[in-house]
């Protein structure tokens, strides 16, 4: 047994069972060799079919022009920013676990990383969606672009924070989906390495890149992770601090606030991670994978989702103190009878915001319901409602009254096509879910190995044994012996 | 892509904790170790083989002040020498509102540029391919590959590696470097009789 790393045996362990290297390859690799389930394939076309939905629902309002949608003179930004936040916000979980979690060295990310990294991708391919169907007439979205162009020598304004999205946005998806690939490469060549079929090599092959595992290969594929990780870490953190200013940097009531940026990105990693739970709850139970995502996992992701709740739910009472405090007549409007008024039109929304944020997440305080995964599930679906919910308030409790009582709308509520094409951007993420699941190693193979002698259950019991017999030697030869 | 055909003496251990004390061995009598493959990165192998510290991150720094610059100078000269828009009066070189940008770009060029540097480094890319020694490298074998010259006696060199604890061992003729190909066809670069050694 190994002895170069050591962990202390009060930690519980990251893998379960009875492994050997070997053991965890075919875990893990196995579920990619065989046929899907008829669970994978209801899964799948129920997706393929939302997303052709949502195909429809764009054609529709790209024929037809944004009239499809039930936006109107005030609510300019209904579901579709609210949307698109969302979505954005859901992605900054795969970068937290993969990136801010590897430098603070927290083993059980292991577990979780690959394919919170790919729900990472999928969700930033959906939010992207959004801005740019939103723009009505799509063929003129190129005019984002800063390149030298014919319509006179007129730029993109680099100062507007639309634009400042444009290039987070991107670059956030360039990142991660390098550093998502650049770890898959080694596990994908485990995959060619012991695939059977034809195509199989051919393909895994090719996706491999000619990865042979020489240890200057591995140096440098370290080295890389680490800076990705250094790199990706600030990136997460200014994307979502950028989507905030979308808002902030208006003088709208209830957007014009400073506390936005720490507040969205506490409010992003806090949804992250329950669509996180969400899936990974899922994946364990399809693929078996009780192994590697263990309890411990489920329980570690409940902490993170406990601490950003009560950030969000900080935040929350620090906006509504301001904006009382701030004696702004149209700001605290905005938050008075806009929104905590319970009987103004969209009372409800703040409220259900509040309960599902800030109230609900404080029950994995206690350790039971951390660990219990229905329990998990179940708060997981509620914390991404709420996190939806948030947006919405911040979105359309803002607009539905300006300045001009007289334009104050009506009430908005989204047309069938908008809604389609929310459900479009399910299908769309849950297809190329499924597509990764059954095509792509769920888990990050060689870095369970890589902690595997140190966190493994049989390696830490092997541990605890030696430990004992050590502390019982001690005691006889030193203390006994002094008395 | 050079590198011709070679021999090589191949030991496969099933622990890293046996195969750092063989690399420790190999290396003391002499013989030299062309490449250890692993499943996983083995920290500290590295400084066993007398490998040098990578320079990736010093050319991920280099990148990432070329993104730097590249946005500066871009936003800075559209902004104020190609199209100055007057913005309400404010000033055209408005730094602070081109810090976003700056910093995304500077990321953007690190990440893209590493990551092509490492592909290049270590020539990984599609359709390329490569002589693997065993194909349990990348499942649950340490495989060990010592380069042969026409002095070296394969036979000793066997039996030390399956005295340093190899379950494995066998001689193999490979090519060093990298060809176009597919995985699903055997090719070879170089014809058998070509030989480097």
């Amino acid at each position: 047994m190994s002895l170069l790393k050591y962990e202390s045996q009060i930690r519980e362990p990251l893998v379960d069972g009875d492994k050997t290297y070997h053991q965890v390859t075919e875990d893990i690799i196995r579920p990619i060799e065989m046929k899907p389930s008829r669970l994978w394939y209801i899964g799948f076309w129920i997706s393929v079919a939302l997303l052709l939905f949502g195909v429809y629902s764009v054609y529709r309002e790209v024929t037809y022009g944004i009239g499809q949608w039930n936006l109107n003179k005030t609510i300019g930004w209904g579901w579709d920013i609210t949307n698109f936040v969302w979505w954005v916000g859901i992605g900054h979980a795969g970068t937290l676990i993969s990136a801010i979690l590897l430098l603070f060295r927290q083993g059980w990310r292991t577990g979780v990383n690959r394919a919170a990294e790919a729900m990472t991708i999928f969700a930033v391919m959906c939010a992207g969606q959004f801005p740019i169907w939103h723009m009505g007439r799509v063929w003129m979205a190129v005019f984002v672009l800063p390149y030298p162009n014919t319509r006179g020598p007129l730029w993109v304004n680099f100062n507007s924070p639309l634009l400042w999205d444009v290039f987070a946005i991107s670059t956030y998806f360039t990142v991660s989906l390098l550093f998502w690939y650049s770890g898959l490469l080694p596990d994908l060549a485990t995959v060619r390495d012991r695939a059977k079929t034809k195509l199989r090599k051919l393909l895994y092959g090719v996706a491999a890149f000619g990865w042979t595992g020489s240890t200057k290969h591995w140096q440098r594929h370290e080295s890389l992770s680490l800076v990705l990780a250094g790199l990706s870490t600030p990136l997460v953190l200014s994307v979502h601090t950028i989507v905030s200013f979308d808002f902030a940097t208006s003088v709208v009531p209830g957007w014009h606030t400073t506390i936005f940026p720490p507040y969205f990105v506490a409010g992003a990693i806090f949804s992250g991670f329950a669509m996180v739970q969400t899936l990974m709850l899922v994946l364990r139970k399809v693929f078996s994978l009780h192994d590697y995502i263990t309890i411990g996992h489920i329980e570690a992701m409940n902490k993170v989702i406990v601490l950003t709740g009560s950030i969000v739910g900080i935040a929350y009472i620090t906006e509504l103190f301001i904006a009382w405090y701030g004696q702004n007549p149209y700001e605290w409007y905005a938050f008075s009878q806009n929104r905590v008024n319970i009987w103004s039109p969209y009372g409800w929304s703040y409220w259900l915001m509040m309960f599902c944020n800030v109230v609900s997440p404080q029950v994995f305080w206690f350790k039971k319901l951390r660990r219990n995964i229905v329990f998990t599930f179940f708060m997981s679906i509620i914390v991404n409602v709420g996190m939806w919910y948030e947006r919405f308030v911040i979105i359309v409790t803002s607009t539905y009254r300006d300045y001009l009582p007289s334009s104050w709308s009506t009430y908005y509520s989204p047309s069938v096509y908008e809604i389609g094409f929310y459900l479009g951007t399910f299908g769309l993420f849950f297809t190329c879910f499924f597509l990764f699941a059954k095509y792509f190693p769920v888990i990050a193979v060689a870095e369970i190995k890589s902690v595997l002698k140190t966190t493994g259950e049989n390696y830490k019991r092997k541990m605890t044994d030696i430990e004992k017999k050590d502390s019982d030697k001690f005691y006889i030869e030193e203390v006994e012996h002094a008395h | 892509m050079a590198g011709g055909i070679k021999k090589f003496v191949v030991g496969c251990f099933d622990d890293e904790a046996v195969l750092f004390p063989a690399v420790k061995n190999v290396r003391k009598t002499g013989y030299k170790i062309h490449d250890v493959y692993t499943p996983f990165p083995v920290h500290g192998l590295d400084h066993a083989m007398g490998l040098r510290e990578t320079s990736l991150h010093t050319a991920g720094f280099i990148y990432a002040i070329t993104g730097t610059t590249t946005a500066l100078t871009c936003i800075s000269w559209i902004l104020t020498k190609d199209w100055p828009l007057n913005i309400g009066g404010k000033p055209h070189f408005a730094l602070p509102a081109w810090i976003p940008i700056t910093f995304e770009l500077t990321v953007l060029f690190a990440a893209v540029g590493m990551v092509l540097t490492f592909c290049y480094l270590c020539q990984l890319s599609p359709f390329i391919k490569k002589h693997h020694f065993h194909p349990r490298a990348t499942d649950d074998l340490f495989v060990m590959a010592i380069e042969c010259t026409d002095k070296t006696n394969d036979e000793e060199v066997q039996a030390f590696l399956r005295n340093a604890g190899a379950t494995e061992v066998n001689v193999q003729h490979a090519e060093t470097g990298w060809w176009l190909g597919r995985y699903d066809r055997e090719q070879k670069l170089y014809r058998e009789m070509e030989k480097g050694y």
